[in-house]
C-alpha cells in the first residue's frame, strides 16, 4: 500500500507538468492543442541531444529545451493558430488544426531523431526506502523540480503583471482587449509558456520514462484526462487532475488486474463528467 | 524533302524503340512490398524491418542486381505503414497487391493486422512474410504466409530449460501488454513454464501500449520476487523501462525476454540495471557474424543512421525471399505457386554468421505441418555493459 502511493504520488507530481502547459493554452484560447503530447516529446528528445550526443550539463540541456519549446509554441500560434481563429470563428477549426500539427511533429521529430527509444542517465543513483516502499533517488529529484517549477509558475500567473494580463484574456478576452492589452502578444506568449511547459515536462521525465518519436498521442490523453477531471482551464484544477489521476492509477496497478486499471479509470471518468462536466474545480479560470 | 524528314522520323522512332527495348532489359525491377507498423510507439517494429530490407537491397543492387533465369533484376522495396491498425493494414495490402503489383511482401509486424489480410493474401496472390506469431497463420489452409523469426512458444521452452539447468530457475512471474499479441506471447510463455516445470507466481501484471511509469506495474511482480521475470513480447521501447522499474524496486533475480531487443537502447535508459538481461538475438554479435553481415551493418548505418540489434533478426526475411525466387526461376517472379513448389527443398548457405555449416531452409513441418518458416538460427543473448554476449545458438527444429 505504501508503495502504491508513493507511486501515485510521484506520478501525479509528473503528470501535473504534463497537464499545466495544455490547461494554460486551453484557457487563454480556447484550443484543445492535440500536439501537447508531440511538444512533450521534442522536449525530451531536445535534452536528450543536448546532453547526451552534444555532451552538455544537464540544467543547459534542461534550458534549452525549455526555449526550443517556447519558440516552437509562439510560432505555432503567430502561424497557424491565430490566422485560423481569425478568419474561422468554428472550435473545430483550431481542434483539427491542432491535430494536423500534431502529426506533422510526430513525423519530424522521427525524421530529426529517430525511430529508437532515448533516454538520459541521470548521475544521481541510490534508492530511498520508506516503510515497505522504494523511492529511487532520481525520481524524488524529478519530484522536487517538477514540484518547483509547479510552484514557480503559479506565482508567475498570480504576481507578475504578465501573468496577471494572461489571466484577464483567460477570463474575458474582449474585456482585456479594451484595456489596451496586446491580446496577439499575449496569446503568443501564453502559448509559448504552455509549449515550454510541454517541454520541461519531456526534459525532466527523458531521464526517468526515456522517450520515443511515437508516444505523444499516448501523453495527450491522459494530459488531456486530467485536464478534464480537474476542471478545463483552471491552473489548480489540472494539477488536482493531475494526482487524482495518478493515484487511481498507481492503486489501480496495485490492486486491480493491469488490464482492467485504464477501463476503470474510462469509465469512472465518464460516470464523473456525467455527473460533474465542469471537473473538481468546476467553474471557469478565476 | 517530306520523303526525307519521313525517314528521319521512322530512324528515330526504331532507335527509340531499340533504346527503350535496351533500357528495358536492363532495368528489371522486382517489387517487394514491406507492411509493419513505421508510426507511433511501436514504429521501431516495422521501421528496423524497411530499414533492414532497404540495406540488403542496396548491396544487391550494387553487386550488378539479383539473377532469375537470364535476366538481371534490380530490387525495389516499396513500403507502407500499417500504423499497428488492422484496416491500414488491409489498405496497405490492398494497395501493394493491386496498385504496385507486388507478389512478395514482408511484414505485419504482430498477429492482428497478419491475420486480418490473410484474405488479400489469398484473392491477389501475394506471399507473405509475417512476425506475427500465431499458429493458424502458418497452417492449412493458409498457405501464403510464412514466420519470419521464431516465436515466443518456440524461444520460451528452450530458455526457460537453459535458466532452469544452468542458473537453477524455479519460480517464474510474467509481464505483458494488453493486446492480443500480448495475451499470445503470454499464453505461450505460460504453458513453455509449466512444461519445463516452473512454479508460475504471477500472470496478471498487464500494461497498456504507451505506458510511461511501469513503477506501479512492476510492483506486485517484484514483491512475488520469482527467480525469473519473463517480459513477455515486448518491444525495444518498454524492455529497458521495464527492467529499471524492477531493479529500482529492489529486485536482484533474472529477467529475459523472447523478443530481439537493441543493445544501445537498453544502455541509455536501463545502463547498468540491465546487465544479465537475456534476450533473442540475430548475427551481428561479433562472435557470431561473417564478413557479409559486417558490410550489412554498414550499410544498415548507411539507411537508418544508426545500427539497431534488431535488424540481426529481421535481415533473413529478404534474403530468403530472393534467394528462393531465384532458385524457382523466372516464373516464380509473378507466380507465387511456382515460389511455393520451391520451399520444401531450398536450401542455401547463411551468409551472415561465420558457421558456413549453418544452412538457411524453409522449416516449419513439426510445428505448422508444411515448411512456413525461415530458419533463422535461434540466438540467445545475454546483455552486459553495453553490448550483447551470445549464450548459445540453436535451431527451431
Amino acid at each position: 500500500m505504501t508503495q502504491a502511493l508513493i507511486n501515485g504520488l510521484v506520478l501525479g507530481a509528473n503528470y501535473a507538468l504534463m497537464a499545466l502547459g495544455l490547461t494554460l493554452i486551453f484557457a487563454l484560447m480556447g484550443v484543445l492543442n492535440f500536439a501537447h503530447g508531440q511538444l512533450y516529446v521534442l522536449g525530451g528528445f531536445v535534452t536528450y541531444y543536448v546532453f547526451t550526443v552534444m555532451g552538455l550539463p544537464f540544467v543547459v540541456a534542461v534550458l534549452a529545451s525549455i526555449v526550443v519549446l517556447a519558440i516552437v509554441g509562439f510560432l505555432f500560434d503567430a502561424l497557424f493558430f491565430r490566422r485560423v481563429q481569425q478568419r474561422s470563428a468554428r472550435e473545430e477549426s483550431s481542434m483539427l488544426l491542432a491535430a494536423g500539427l500534431a502529426l506533422l511533429l510526430e513525423s519530424l521529430i522521427l525524421l530529426g531523431f529517430g525511430e529508437k527509444q532515448r533516454g538520459v542517465a541521470l548521475s544521481v543513483s541510490g534508492v530511498y526506502q520508506i516503510f515497505d516502499a522504494y523511492v529511487p533517488a532520481s525520481r524524488v529529484v524529478v519530484f522536487v523540480v517538477a514540484m518547483l517549477a509547479v510552484v514557480l509558475f503559479i506565482l508567475f500567473m498570480r504576481h507578475t503583471k504578465p501573468g496577471r494580463v494572461l489571466r484577464a484574456i483567460a477570463q474575458d478576452r474582449d474585456v482585456t482587449a479594451l484595456q489596451g492589452v496586446n491580446i496577439a502578444l499575449y496569446s503568443g506568449v501564453g502559448f509559448a509558456i504552455g509549449s515550454a511547459l510541454a517541454g520541461l515536462a519531456g526534459s525532466l521525465l527523458v531521464t526517468i520514462f526515456a522517450v520515443n518519436s511515437g508516444m505523444g498521442t499516448a501523453i495527450s490523453i491522459k494530459a488531456f484526462i486530467m485536464v478534464m477531471l480537474g476542471g478545463a482551464g483552471i491552473v489548480s484544477g489540472a494539477i488536482v487532475g493531475a494526482f487524482v489521476l495518478g493515484m487511481v492509477e498507481a492503486l489501480g496497478y496495485a490492486f486491480l488486474p493491469g488490464s482492467v486499471t485504464y477501463l476503470v479509470i474510462f469509465v469512472g471518468l465518464i460516470l464523473f463528467l456525467v455527473i460533474r462536466p465542469n471537473g473538481i474545480m468546476g467553474k471557469p479560470w478565476g | 524533302m517530306r520523303i526525307s524528314g519521313m525517314l528521319l522520323a521512322a530512324a528515330l522512332g526504331v532507335t527509340s524503340s531499340l533504346m527503350s527495348l535496351g533500357a528495358h532489359a536492363e532495368d528489371k525491377v522486382l517489387k517487394i512490398g514491406q507492411l509493419g507498423v513505421m508510426s507511433g510507439p511501436s514504429a521501431s517494429w516495422g521501421l528496423v524491418s524497411r530499414y533492414s530490407a532497404e540495406a540488403l537491397a542496396g548491396m544487391i543492387n550494387d553487386e550488378g542486381g539479383l539473377s532469375i533465369g537470364d535476366d538481371k533484376y534490380k530490387i525495389e522495396i516499396v513500403s507502407v505503414d500499417d500504423k499497428l491498425d488492422i484496416r491500414a493494414a488491409i489498405a496497405g495490402i490492398e494497395r501493394l497487391a493491386y496498385q504496385d503489383k507486388v507478389k512478395y511482401v514482408i511484414g505485419p509486424n504482430v498477429d492482428d493486422p497478419s491475420v486480418a489480410i490473410l484474405p488479400v493474401l489469398e484473392a491477389a496472390g501475394v506471399f507473405n512474410i509475417s512476425y506475427g506469431f500465431t499458429k493458424e497463420l502458418f497452417m492449412e489452409p493458409n498457405k501464403n504466409t510464412a514466420l519470419g523469426m521464431i516465436a515466443t512458444y518456440q524461444t520460451a521452452p528452450v530458455v526457460y530449460k537453459w535458466l532452469a539447468d544452468n542458473k537453477g530457475v524455479k519460480t517464474v512471474s510474467f509481464v505483458s501488454w494488453n493486446g492480443v499479441g500480448g495475451k499470445a506471447n503470454l499464453d505461450s510463455g505460460l504453458d513453455a513454464a509449466k512444461k519445463v516445470g516452473l512454479e508460475v507466481l504471477s500472470s496478471d501484471a498487464v500494461y497498456e501500449l504507451g505506458t510511461t511509469d511501469f513503477f506501479p506495474v512492476m510492483g506486485g511482480v517484484v514483491k512475488a520476487n520469482p527467480d525469473l521475470i519473463v517480459l513477455s513480447g515486448v518491444s525495444p521501447a518498454e524492455a529497458p523501462l521495464l527492467i529499471r522499474a524492477a531493479r529500482e524496486l529492489g529486485y536482484q533475480g533474472l529477467m529475459s525476454t523472447e523478443t530481439a531487443q537493441d543493445a544501445k537502447v537498453l544502455e541509455e535508459v536501463a545502463g547498468s540495471l540491465a546487465n544479465g538481461f537475456i534476450s533473442l538475438g540475430g548475427a551481428s554479435s561479433p562472435e557470431l557474424q561473417s564478413e557479409y553481415m559486417a558490410k550489412f551493418r554498414d550499410r544498415y548505418v548507411q539507411v537508418a543512421g544508426e545500427w539497431n540489434d534488431e535488424a540481426g533478426t529481421k535481415v533473413y526475411a529478404l534474403y530468403m525471399l530472393l534467394k528462393t525466387i531465384e532458385a524457382a526461376g523466372p516464373k516464380a517472379v509473378d507466380d507465387i505457386e511456382a515460389f511455393k513448389a520451391s520451399l520444401p527443398q531450398f536450401e542455401t548457405a547463411n551468409p551472415f554468421i561465420k558457421d558456413q555449416s549453418v544452412k538457411l531452409r524453409w522449416v516449419g513441418n513439426s510445428w505448422f505441418g508444411q515448411p512456413r518458416q525461415i530458419s533463422v538460427p535461434m540466438v540467445i543473448n545475454e546483455y552486459r555493459d553495453g553490448g550483447f554476449q551470445t549464450l548459445f545458438v540453436t535451431s527451431v527444429e
